[in-house]
């Protein structure tokens, strides 16, 4: 039996080596991942020296392909090659089924899926295949298995699409660290590169979404004021109006899958060489027979995507008016995302701000190398670092009360984490249950805006109409994601939600596709799940060890640390007992056993962050 | 740290006259010490802790930033109720004044320049924002039962002020 390593209280533990992290950019057209290595922020690249990975994925019968080898095929395999998933991530059958796009949409009891000739995906395992392709690429390259990920989502991703987002990782067999948005992450690039202090706008117009945030950046603090956005608008949506121009010119509809991705495909063409050129030459296949050719100048595609680009004003707008910064006191403009690269968008973007957007860091790597750059931090490779990152909820959040109206509980742009609390009360006399429906966006009618969840409290003693007081308690924590609880004040009936997305996964089909993945991979689901305890006990042995070493003797008894220790003793043991669940239930009464101790610590340090005193004052 | 009041937390002296940047300065140093992001790798519980902390440390700076919340909030901790249920008596000019507002409101958006128009109304609102919180800091300065009371009144006042900008707000991003 191995004997537990206690080092001498006042001395540092052991310096632990480099831990291997990632930060992970999944986007609409490309993804890309970025470490930090020797100090230095770099995205990793492929056996080809690639570093973008186009976000295709085809299924082909019995195997998958994942980036640009997929990518290649989209024109003649346009059906079971899935690309821009992002805009499907965390979205119902009805919010997807008019997109246009070539594919199949099925509706299930869940989430949609899309038909495939290998069957019906979701859109969250086809963006775990995206993130399993670039987690084998980072461990290859690294030598390694990671500790951990950052990805990153659009700041203006809903609960629903981050959900989903956190499923995809889970399910690539990644561990979340925090899911980090991709305006700030992008400022943590930019300004850690620059070290310019002061108040930073970041657009951010990527292939389908668009994200404008707001951010003051002071000693390493990257406080976000306000985010605004649009999760479905991109440079996705400036190929498709010129593919509709094309097809007004041609006089043809594309209704046909094949046509349709192939003057996609001209469209995307025309649009990246009119970043340079004045004018460019179209031409599609139109059949076997017949070809159509036409001129596309820079006017008349300016005059395409106008309307486009007036859309991501709004936002710009309400961000700043919500961040309480004036135009004259945004300091600089920071470009991110492949779409600023078309011209226009930058003169657009400079007339609104009145000054020249920054442009020089590489818009497409920028997101991927601020995420590497937390991630490092995080995983705590650089334990005095002082950085930290302040984000805020997109979207407002609240709970459906009589008549179909909304009530915010929690506004738009109030710094993450938060919690609070609203009471609510009973409509009808005698009434025992009460449904609680989680709403997110702007809008006051229950219909306009997004269902996050619904459950019900029980067991609420029947008391005359008004006189229950349900105390309904929002949390949404650094992630951004919400949870939901809701109490009876009298009785204590209480329940709660993680909430479970009304377009989500139930954990039980992340089950069944993580085995089935598995299988896919020919590896052992069992192998991996006992591989995944032993890493989170190590995890867990380590914090307790170092909280021990720290703070036990200012604050246990002999016989409080003798009990946490047993516990640690019984973890050690089930460690190398090779049994996930007995793993998982000794992780437990180790955190059962140092409930306590956590609570002393956090009240010690917080009188310590009060008084500036140091703890040996508090023994 | 939960019964501790938002001005302790901050050490800042209770008055609602406040150093915003000593505010942001101690905020900053407070979320540097329990910020989730300085968790991930403590047990769950501490995460969840941490969690809980920082959320109350946000709330706090939200509430002491804002000098609406912040009248509120120094009310309450005299345990002067500032809801509009319990405070019927509302000065007549100023709810008059509230109406005749609104109806500017409702005919800016037929005027023929309604954008400009609404900058100009929203510009007033402004400056009346700035004079209440001129005058709650002379009543609160003056911390008698009767100026706190008459602060009180103006705090429900700046509340109509604040829905009033919100909704001009709203009116020009339709109009957008």
């Amino acid at each position: 039996m191995a004997l537990l390593q206690i080092s001498e209280p006042g001395e540092a533990t052991a310096p632990h080596q480099h831990r291997l992290a990632v930060g992970i950019d999944l986007g609409t057209t490309n993804s890309l991942v970025a470490t930090v290595k020797s100090g230095e922020a770099l995205t990793l690249a492929d056996e080809d020296g690639q570093h973008l990975l186009p976000s295709v994925v085809q299924y082909q019968k019995d195997n998958i392909v994942v980036g640009l080898e997929a990518k290649k095929v989209e024109a003649t395999d346009p059906h079971n090659t899935i690309s821009s998933v992002k805009r499907f991530m965390g979205r119902g059958f009805s919010d997807i089924k008019t997109e246009s796009h070539g594919y199949e949409i099925i509706e299930t009891k869940s989430v949609p899926r899309i038909r495939t000739i290998a069957g019906d995906v979701s859109a969250v395992e086809v963006s775990s295949q995206i993130l399993a392709n670039l987690k084998t690429r980072a461990e290859e390259s690294l030598g390694g298995e990671l500790q951990g990920a950052v990805i990153t989502v659009p700041a203006y991703f809903d609960d629903a699409q981050r959900q989903a987002t956190k499923d995809a990782a889970k399910l690539a067999g990644l561990k979340v660290l925090r899911l980090l948005n991709e305006p700030t992450a992008a400022a943590v690039a930019y300004g850690l590169d620059t070290g310019s202090e002061g108040v930073h706008a970041i657009y951010d117009l990527g292939g389908g979404t668009f994200d404008i945030s707001i951010l003051r950046l002071n000693k390493g603090v990257f406080e976000v004021l306000a985010t605004a956005g649009d999760s479905a608008l991109g440079g996705d949506d400036m190929d498709r109006a010129i593919a509709m121009w094309m097809a007004e010119q041609a006089g043809i509809s594309l209704n046909d899958a094949y046509l349709s991705r192939r003057m996609m495909d001209e469209a995307r063409r025309a649009k990246e060489a009119l970043t340079d050129a004045d004018s460019v030459e179209l031409m599609v296949n139109l059949s076997d027979s017949k070809t159509w050719q036409a001129t596309l100048d820079k006017q008349q595609f300016n005059q395409l995507i106008d309307g486009l680009i007036k859309k991501t004003l709004l936002p710009c707008k309400r961000a700043l008016r919500d961040a309480g910064v004036t135009i004259e006191e945004v300091n600089d403009v920071v470009m991110v995302g492949g779409s600023t690269r078309v011209p226009r968008v930058r003169e657009k973007v400079a007339e609104f701000f009145a000054k020249p957007p920054l442009v020089d860091i590489d818009p497409d790597k920028v997101v991927a190398v601020g995420a590497a750059i937390q991630a490092d931090a995080l995983v705590g490779n650089k334990p005095d670092d002082d950085m930290l990152l302040l984000d805020v909820n997109p979207l407002s959040l609240g709970i459906e009360t009589m008549g179909g109206l909304v009530e915010k509980v929690i506004p738009r742009n109030t710094t993450i984490p938060v919690a609070r609390a609203q009471e609510f009360t009973t409509f009808k006399d005698g009434q025992t249950a009460m449904a609680v429906h989680v709403l997110q966006g702007e809008r006051e009618l229950v219909d306009d805006c997004r269902s996050l969840a619904r459950f019900e409290l029980r067991d609420i003693p029947p008391m005359v109409a008004g006189a229950a007081r349900i105390m309904v308690t929002f949390q949404v924590d650094a992630d951004g994601l919400l949870e939901v609880t809701a109490k009876e004040q009298t009785s204590g009936a209480e329940a709660s939600v993680q909430v479970k997305p009304s377009y989500g996964l139930e954990d039980n089909e992340i089950e069944r596709m993580l085995r089935e993945n598995v299988e896919h991979a020919k590896e052992d689901v069992d192998a991996r799940k006992l591989r995944e305890q032993q890493v989170e006990a190590d995890r867990v042995l380590e914090a307790i060890n170092a909280a021990l070493t720290e703070d036990a003797d200012a604050l246990l008894s002999g016989e409080e640390r003798a009990t946490i220790e047993a516990s640690l003793k019984a973890l050690q043991q089930a460690r190398e007992n090779e049994s996930a669940a007995k793993i998982k239930y000794a992780i437990e009464l180790a955190d059962k056993a140092t409930a306590d101790f956590a609570a002393m610590r956090m009240d010690a340090s917080i009188n310590k962050a009060l008084s500036g005193h140091t703890l040996d004052e508090f023994k | 740290m939960m019964d501790r009041n938002y001005f302790e937390l901050f050490s800042l002296p209770v008055s609602f006259e406040i150093d915003i940047s000593a505010l942001s300065e101690r905020y900053q140093d407070l979320q540097r010490s329990f910020h989730p992001d300085r968790f991930t790798n403590a047990t769950d519980r501490e995460r969840r802790l941490s969690m809980q902390q920082a959320s109350m440390i946000n709330e706090a700076y939200q509430t002491l930033k804002d000098p609406l919340k912040r009248s509120q909030y120094l009310l309450s901790l005299k345990d002067i109720d500032v809801s509009s249920e319990s405070n019927t008596v509302m000065d007549t000019t100023f709810l008059m004044q509230q109406m005749e507002l609104r109806e500017a409101l409702d005919d800016i958006m037929v005027a023929s320049e309604p954008l400009l128009a609404l900058e100009k109304f929203t510009s007033d609102i402004e400056a009346q924002i700035k004079e209440l919180i001129v005058k709650l800091q002379s009543y609160f300065s003056d911390n008698t039962d009767d100026s706190l009371s008459q602060a009180a009144a103006l705090s429900l006042q700046l509340q109509f002020l604040y829905r009033l900008r919100e909704e001009a707000e709203d009116r020009e991003e339709a109009l957008l």
